[in-house]
């Protein structure tokens, strides 16, 4: 086995999410939107599909997937299944292949075409125990477990109604800035409170954006990627910790695996919460910023619904979260989109919601298998 | 409520949970427990600490304690599509064990940590589901 190596992100593709947004009927193949992504990918890194050795799929499978996309003959492939937990699980394995020697290139690549399916991540039931016991009560979708969850959280805590109005505003107001955005439009406190519930305590805006689309990661050795065009970002540090149960309802809200993937995070890459220049956070539902942002120890326990308040999140405030606009502003990518974010921001490619010298940044998602990751830029 | 529309979407009635079944018909809210002695719900093929595949079914006290609660506006299940605006609870049973079900006559206000018993509801004639109701005073 060889010396770990150093990683670096080299490549970043993503489709054009608001123009796939706008056709309600179309009828998207997923391994065509990761192909996109790909091939923008690999322009973006300067490197030829036939320098990939190292392939990992998601939400497409590999076989197909590497068949599709002509990289029939790596030297690793794997598919990782469509849940938006897998997106820091793919980077983490691909690091792990790199460090250890097993790949030198290796793509991650994503597609959903879920619009295009009329995907509604609920109302269906596997034959799992669990999830027709839970369907009998007319219990589904993610929304409503993250919603459980809030709920408790506010009786917790003294949370007042609307507390997560600022996580959405501030979203919608980074979309804006973002020419491949699904919502371009900022929204007002009034508007996020007027809002339909879906899952009380969660309204609309509280709720990611189903789209179809493609992404796609590059990653090489920090040593090869200071041969490329671009300006490496180094993967610092990567952790993750699993916290499963029968219920996506966590009952501590991810605190203890955050924890843990956050000591260790911050331990192995020599960075602390203080040093992030930016934070791009998996929010499928918005109260999933505030267990990130206790978690990882950006906010105090139990106050996160206060530290986010007063544009501390915002692009030019104290710590920006989410500058592309997040899953309920730029497009619900399943976390593959906050790292091109993170990317971006640390390459200066953001644009005008470029954060001022952006050098580190870090991606977070506390779920069932909670990950976090520490881009440093080169 | 269409009932045979839910019935369609029950667990079916197998080997491994037909005592929990039963036990609802009966009045009783059984949980499973293998040779650790821990319970659980719903069943599971396995003992969770020994892999032992043993089990048995025993009664559960009927307490529990509401961890919190949603009420679904969107309509996503068929047999619950005139329902909405519909409360579901995920409560805590006494014995530990951590369950989805809904409340009958909530009061008005509710609130985390609050008491509950189960109460068992027959939603066709040979099945029932365990629901739960606040427990007063």
């Amino acid at each position: 086995m060889p010396e770990r190596r150093q990683v670096a992100i080299v490549g970043v593709g993503q489709t054009d999410f608001g123009a796939l947004y706008a056709n309600k009927d179309a009828h998207r193949d997923a391994y065509a939107l990761g192909a996109q992504a790909l091939r923008l990918a690999l322009d973006d890194a300067g490197l030829r599909k036939d320098e990939v050795d190292g392939l990992l799929t998601a939400r497409i499978h590999y076989e197909h997937g590497a068949h599709v996309l002509g990289i029939p003959s790596p030297r690793v492939i794997n598919a990782l299944e469509g849940s938006g937990r897998m997106s820091g699980v793919a980077v983490q394995h691909a690091v792990s292949l790199i460090e250890t020697g097993q790949a030198d290139v290796v793509a991650c690549v994503y597609g959903n075409n879920g619009r295009s399916v009329k995907m509604t991540y609920g109302g269906a039931y596997t034959d799992s125990p669990t999830t027709r016991y839970d369907a009998m009560y007319g219990m589904t979708s993610p929304g409503a477990y993250v919603g459980m969850m809030y709920r408790r959280y506010a009786h917790d805590y003294g949370v007042p109604d609307g507390a997560l109005a600022p996580i959405a505003i501030n979203n919608r107001r980074n979309a804006a800035l973002n020419p491949v955005a699904v919502m371009r439009e900022e929204i007002t406190e009034e508007q996020y409170l007027g809002a339909r519930y879906i899952a009380d305590p969660l309204r609309l805006y509280d709720y990611c954006i189903i789209n179809d689309g493609g992404v796609a990661l590059i990653l090489t050795t920090l040593e090869k990627a200071r041969d490329l065009a671009k300006r490496p970002v180094r993967v610092a540090a990567t952790a993750a910790r699993a916290s499963v149960s029968n219920y996506y309802t966590s009952t501590d809200f991810f605190h203890s695996a955050s924890q843990d993937v956050a000591r260790r995070v911050y331990t192995a890459s020599g960075y602390g919460p203080q040093d992030m220049d930016c934070l791009q956070i998996y929010d499928n539902f918005t109260p999933t910023v505030l267990f990130s942002l206790e978690g990882f120890d950006h906010a105090p326990r139990g106050e996160a619904w206060k530290w986010v308040t007063g544009d501390r999140i915002a692009r030019d405030g104290e710590m920006p979260v989410n500058t592309a606009g997040g899953h309920t502003g730029e497009s619900y990518m399943q976390g593959w989109g906050h790292h091109v974010e993170a990317v971006r921001q640390i390459r200066g490619e953001a644009g005008p919601r470029q954060v001022t010298d952006c050098n580190v940044a870090q991606y977070i998602c506390a779920s069932p298998i909670t990950t976090s990751h520490i881009l440093v830029g080169e | 409520m269409d009932n045979q529309k839910l019935v369609e979407m029950l667990p079916p009635v197998t080997d491994a949970n037909r005592d929990f079944w039963e036990g609802t018909l009966a009045g009783e809210l059984r949980l499973q427990y293998g040779d650790s002695g821990t319970p659980r719900y719903p069943e599971s093929p396995v003992d969770p600490v020994t892999l032992g595949e043993d089990f048995a079914w025993r009664p559960a006290s009927g307490r529990a304690t509401l961890w919190s609660w949603i009420v679904m506006h969107q309509k996503y299940f068929p047999a619950f599509a005139d329902e909405v605006p519909y409360l579901v609870a995920f409560v805590q049973l006494e014995e530990g064990p951590y369950l989805m079900t809904t409340l009958v006559d909530p009061p008005e206000h509710l609130e985390c940590g609050m008491p509950l018993e189960v109460v068992f509801e027959k939603i066709s004639e040979d099945r029932a589901i365990p629901k739960f109701k606040v427990v007063s005073g």
